[in-house]
């Protein structure tokens, strides 16, 4: 391909395909040259959640027993969700155990990585108008396609390798199992990278394509969720999600290989798919094309709140829909969640001290809660790294520039962040609810719902506010404040498994929050986080009225 | 009272200082370049007149008020062209241009409608589509279409095609004559020579001339041409002379050389007891007094200092 880009491209207009893909290796080295330090963290990423694991579960689960008392757990909805289809949990091995609870999220880690490198080498490339210099050079016309395309491979790759490496040596698990597994969250991976690059013809813009395709993951990670909830070991449902062609590998247990056959066929397929439609639209274009706007703004469209409202509602709209069906979905199975429970907890003293004596669809309203506030998080943070934005990209200065205090800007940004939290986690909780009814399952109250979620709202305020004090006085520090989700989710999700320290595990403002219906209500906490969240809040306001703006 | 006035002022990024001690007036209903080099401080300066950043020492007043303090109090009175302009990537030009208006207090709708004919400009794209003249159209249009005492402008013409350019000139004019102050910030020094007052050059975060045009004529250099039948040497002891190139030919010596403006006289003296047979003289223009303040630059940069005239000082293009 080499010697394709360095003869000159003067033959009498013969654009066969070999042409079309003209200096793919040129700019395979260029964008991985660009990308090294990207690639370099998401590679660390990945093999530092391998090791972390591989310790943790080979010294934490170390004995047979351990091993079999989690599997008891994982029969529940919730960790059925969260997990995979549950094979081999009658005898839990290293193996299994890795199989059946990491697949999901590395598969959900490279899949995103490798949506963002295709959409940033290819569409978002072609909008900063770079690509344009490149294109009229040497190169093909699904030379970048293709280069990104190789890219992902190559980085694919080399993060299973190392993985591979860490889970052979440390856990000692088998050579070939380890490459089934990690064969299979690759390929998954792939087949959402080549997702990304349909998405890619159809959006008129890059942020749509990105957005499309992770939208794409998240229904598909549902899918998996709901089918293998419906019947243990995956239903008809399951198969139609990408993760469950490596899940449903029964790798570590009794090991199939043809699943992974799936994946391999949706790649091919898909890429045909983005060839043909890039062949039907223009550089720059999407088969959707821009609608044209309104010449005049709407009468509203005239405060900063209304203009930070106007970037947000888009985002928040989707966030809304995918709460109210993740929720709701979940919700209709509480009426079950009860019995099925008590049943476990019967025959596993684990699952009962877990879930302790109560209702045991109270704990599971609990935990949904958790999640939920989670996702609060997620938009939040997002929603405050918007002003971030705002601001490197010179809008704050163009609207502080008028007679609009910094107060009043940074208030906008921020009303618009925690209402929108606030309403997802009010939103889950009533869709959980509203789940629950449909299927006749009245206890507990709406209202109780409301309340599980409700008292989730100090504690995101606490997070947003310290972000938004973060970017009040180290703007340039903006994003370490994702820290909180990471530490959120980790200590939530993975305190017992990973046995966090109980110091660590308080620097989460989501530790402090009663577990509404599970435990009961506490107040100080609750009230403890409010004035923390409004301490933080004065404190961004300070910070803000006295910075230089921009700060780049 | 001006309407920006600016002693000293200093502010520095880290230990990158961006301004350092610079002055700068602008009076009231007049309108003032300001030229200076990339990364001289222009933006800089503007960010501080605007309340955005904090000087660290120096006087500054605008309209009367303090920039920092009173910040929302003059931004009522002023509006403001960034020298990148970015807007929201899902709004359109049109919805841009009436947010920021009514943010401002209020839009006049026929004078918007009229702007936007006048600049070609379509307000019905989403701002993601359009080109960077364009989006430095919407806020051209923006800015223009407000009724203030001040408009503070960033290189308000970078990706401006000539025939735009020309239509801003016409209304930087028009504001003028509408008692408006205005503060131009550009490289393009026949846009400033075309509609400018007064101009401030820039250097290094410092003020290194300033006054109106016709002062600073006065301060460079003429550059000339004769052919004399005596012996020319005499002029280039003369002060003043610059960069002289003599060549004798069958018809007389022919030299060319600059000559300070304030030198002028003695030299036309000396040629005249020479026998001059021709004679040119060509005025200076500030493209050349710009560049004479960016000598140092161009010199590092490789490009031999210019001189009046345009040429080299050997004589030969390069
Ligand atoms: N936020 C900042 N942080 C650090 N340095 C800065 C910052 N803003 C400006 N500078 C530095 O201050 C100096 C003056 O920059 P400024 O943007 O004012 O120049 P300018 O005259 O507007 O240049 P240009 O003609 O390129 O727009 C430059 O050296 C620049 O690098
Ligand atoms: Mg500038």
């Amino acid at each position: 391909m080499t010697a394709a880009a360095a003869t000159p491209v003067h033959t009498p207009v013969s654009t066969s395909l070999a042409d079309s893909f003209a200096g793919t290796w040129l700019l395979l080295r260029f964008m991985a040259r660009c990308d090294r330090v990207r690639l370099g963290v998401w590679t660390a990423s990945v093999v530092g959640l391998w090791l972390y694991c591989a310790t943790a579960f080979t010294t934490v689960y170390a004995d047979a027993a351990e091993r079999q008392q989690r599997a008891e757990l994982m029969g529940t909805p919730a960790s059925i969700l969260m997990t995979g289809p549950g094979y081999g949990t009658d005898n839990y091995t290293v193996g299994a155990m890795f199989a059946n609870e990491m697949v999901l999220w590395i598969v959900i880690v490279l899949a995103v990585m490798s949506i963002g490198e295709v959409v940033r080498h290819t569409r978002a490339e072609e909008e900063s108008s770079r690509s344009e210099l490149v294109r009229a050079a040497v190169v093909g016309r699904h030379a970048p396609a293709l280069a990104a395309m190789l890219l992902v491979v190559a980085a694919n790759l080399v993060i299973a390798l190392l993985s591979a490496l860490v889970l052979v040596t440390i856990s000692g698990l088998s050579i070939g199992g380890t490459t089934v597994m990690l064969g299979g969250t690759v390929l998954t991976a792939l087949v959402f990278a080549a997702v990304a690059s349909v998405t890619c013809q159809l959006t008129p813009h890059s942020r749509g394509a990105s957005g499309l395709a992770m939208g794409v993951l998240g229904a598909m990670v549902l899918v998996r969720g709901a089918g293998d909830i419906q019947r243990q070991h995956g239903s008809a449902l399951s198969w139609v999600s990408p993760i469950a062609w490596t899940q449903q590998t029964r790798v570590f247990v009794d090991t199939r290989t043809w699943p992974l056959a799936l994946s391999v066929v949706a790649v091919v397929v898909l890429l045909a798919v983005a060839v043909v439609l890039a062949g039907h639209r223009d550089f720059g274009a999407g088969m959707f094309a821009e609608r044209r706007g309104r010449p005049h703004a709407h009468r509203l469209l005239r405060s900063p709140l209304a203009l930070a409202w106007r970037q947000q509602r888009t985002a928040l709209a989707w966030w809304t829909v995918g709460t109210v069906v993740m929720w709701l979905a979940t919700g209709t199975y509480l009426k079950d969640i009860g019995p099925m429970l008590q049943d476990m907890s019967k025959d596993s003293e684990f699952v009962s001290q877990v879930f302790g004596e109560q209702d045991l669809s109270y704990a599971f309203v609990s935990l949904m809660m958790l999640f939920a506030g989670l996702v609060a998080l997620g938009y939040g943070l997002a929603a405050v790294a918007r002003a971030r934005t705002e601001e490197t990209a010179g809008r704050a200065e163009y609207v502080l520039a008028t007679p609009v205090s910094r107060g009043r800007w940074l208030a906008a940004q921020l009303l618009v962040a925690g209402a929108g939290a606030a309403v997802l986690v009010v939103t889950a909780g009533l869709a959980l609810a509203a789940g629950a009814y449909s299927v006749g399952a009245h206890d507990p109250h709406v209202g109780t719902y409301a309340a599980a979620a409700g008292v989730y709202l100090p504690a995101v305020g606490v997070v947003l506010g310290v972000a938004a004090a973060v970017y009040a006085w180290a703007p340039r520090w903006t994003a370490v404040s994702w820290a909180f989700l990471v530490l959120g989710f980790v200590v939530g999700m993975f305190a017992e498994l990973l046995r966090v320290p109980g110091v660590v595990q308080r620097l989460s403002p989501l530790w402090w929050v009663p577990r509404l219906p599970a435990e009961a209500m506490a107040w100080p906490p609750t009230v403890g986080l409010a004035v923390v969240a409004l301490a933080a809040f004065a404190v961004a306001f300070v910070g803000f009225t006295r910075r230089d703006i921009p700060v780049t | 009272m001006s309407a920006i006035e600016i002693h000293d002022l200093h502010k520095s990024f880290g230990t990158t200082t961006a301004l350092d001690g610079l002055d700068l007036v602008v009076e009231h209903g007049q309108i003032a370049g300001f030229l200076g080099p990339n990364g001289s401080g222009k933006s800089t300066t503007i960010r501080v007149l605007l309340g955005l950043l904090r000087a660290d020492a120096g006087t500054v007043r605008l309209l009367g008020g303090d920039p920092w303090s009173d910040a929302v109090a003059l931004h009522r009175r002023l509006t403001y062209v960034p020298g990148d302009v970015s807007l929201w990537p899902n709004l359109t030009g049109g919805e841009a241009i009436d947010l920021m208006a009514r943010l401002r207090g209020g839009l006049d709708a026929a004078r918007k409608a009229d702007l936007l004919e006048r600049f070609e400009l379509d307000p019905s794209k989403k701002a993601r589509t359009y080109s960077k003249g364009n989006r430095q159209k919407v806020a051209l249009v923006a800015a223009l279409a407000s009724d203030v005492e001040l408009l503070v402008l960033d290189e308000p013409t970078s990706g401006l095609d000539p025939l735009m350019e020309a239509v801003f000139t016409e209304q930087l004019r028009e504001a003028k004559a509408a008692g408006r102050s205005v503060l131009l910030s550009s490289h393009i020094m026949s846009e400033v020579e075309k509609v400018c007052d007064t101009v401030t050059i820039i250097r290094a975060g410092r003020a290194v001339e300033s006054g109106t045009l016709a002062d600073l004529r006065h301060l460079t250099r003429s550059s000339v041409t004769a052919v004399v039948a005596g012996n020319a040497s005499p002029i280039a002891a003369l002060p003043g002379v610059h960069d002289v190139v003599t060549t004798v030919d069958t018809s007389g010596t022919r030299i060319a050389f600059d000559v300070d403006n304030d030198d002028i006289a003695a030299v036309l003296t000396a040629l005249g007891t020479m026998g001059v047979l021709t004679f040119t003289a060509n005025p200076p223009s500030l493209e050349e007094l710009f560049l004479r303040h960016y000598g140092d630059e161009l010199a590092a940069a490789g490009v031999p200092e210019p001189s009046a005239g345009g040429r080299t000082s050997d004589g030969t293009p390069r």
